[in-house]
């Protein structure tokens, strides 16, 4: 993967598929700390303890359709490789945290890249799901929250091209507004 | 600013409203974008970006666009199923935005299977 909004968008789609009902995605860029951090959490069906000791491992799946899962240890090299890590906290019944950190400024750490078209996929895919997405540049933050969205536009479908395109350029200008740069 | 308000929903609410009055929404057909990590690498984001495009260009409805996991064919991605009522399903593979832009106008609104990017049906 070339951007880091195409493993955000991979990570959520495991959340949906673990049933759950609302994903909060937090981005925040820590320029004194030089910290990028990439945060995931759910409240979908978790993970046992033998499930999370094997997560980055390649050769490791809960799917029948192929043998590898490659999704998490992708996202776990990304990390490495830009001087960071990678955390998942699970327990089942209760949902997962996927936590990985990037140095900010380190030249192999892959850019943000286009989160609106990331966000607008997971809607697009996941109507009935909620999702939160909390960007933070040092003291600025932007946040957009669908349940806010359906309660506003009523009987109106998320899905609605209108409505996406509303808010592909709402989160276009947030991202901008909060001077976001990585 | 950019923190979104009522009165923006409301305004976008009552314009749809008003469009959806002046033309039926019957179900049409459904676009399936795989999105497996191998979808979403080989560029099924881009995949789906065109077709919601499409959509809103021919402001066309009736069209249930969703996204499934891997199919087991990695290497095909990124892939895209096509379910027209009353048609068998076609999958198509190794898509692209423009590919996308064209299986959307000729299969999706006019019923012609793009079969030189179709890899089954069914």
């Amino acid at each position: 993967m070339l951007e880091l909004s195409l493993h955000i968008l991979d990570i959520v789609e495991n959340s949906t598929r673990a049933r759950a009902k609302t994903v909060l995605i937090t981005i925040k860029e820590e320029t004194e700390k030089d910290l990028l951090t990439l945060e995931i959490s759910d409240d979908g069906s978790g993970m046992d303890e033998t499930t999370l000791k094997r997560l980055t491992d390649p050769f490791f799946t809960t799917k029948s359709v192929r043998k590898i899962g490659l999704g998490l240890p992708l996202l776990a090299q990304a990390a490495e490789t830009a001087g960071g890590t990678l955390a998942v906290i699970s327990s089942p019944g209760e949902g997962t945290k996927v936590t990985a950190l990037f140095k900010l400024s380190h030249i192999d750490r892959q850019p943000l890249g286009d989160m609106a078209s990331t966000f607008i996929a997971m809607i697009t895919g996941n109507p009935d799901k909620d999702f939160i997405y909390r960007h933070v540049h040092n003291a600025n933050e932007y946040l957009l929250d669908t349940r806010e969205i359906k309660e506003g536009i009523e009987d109106v479908e998320i899905t609605n091209p209108d409505v996406l395109n509303f808010l592909r350029e709402n989160i276009k200008r947030g991202i901008a507004d909060i001077g976001a740069q990585a | 600013m950019t923190k979104i308000t009522i009165a923006d929903l409301k305004k976008i609410k009552d314009k749809i409203h008003s469009q959806t009055e002046m033309r039926e929404g019957t179900f049409k057909g459904k676009v399936t974008v795989h999105m497996g990590t191998c979808g979403i690498a080989a560029g099924a984001r881009i995949v789906m970006d065109s077709l919601m495009g499409a959509i809103a260009e021919a402001d066309a409805s009736g069209i249930v666009v969703t996204t499934s996991g891997c199919a087991g064919l990695c290497s095909q991605e990124p892939m895209v199923t096509v379910e027209i009522a009353g048609q068998e399903p076609v999958i198509y593979s190794k898509m692209d935005a423009n590919k996308m832009k064209q299986v959307f106008k000729r299969h999706v609104l006019e019923g012609e299977v793009q079969t030189q990017f179709a890899l089954a049906r069914g």
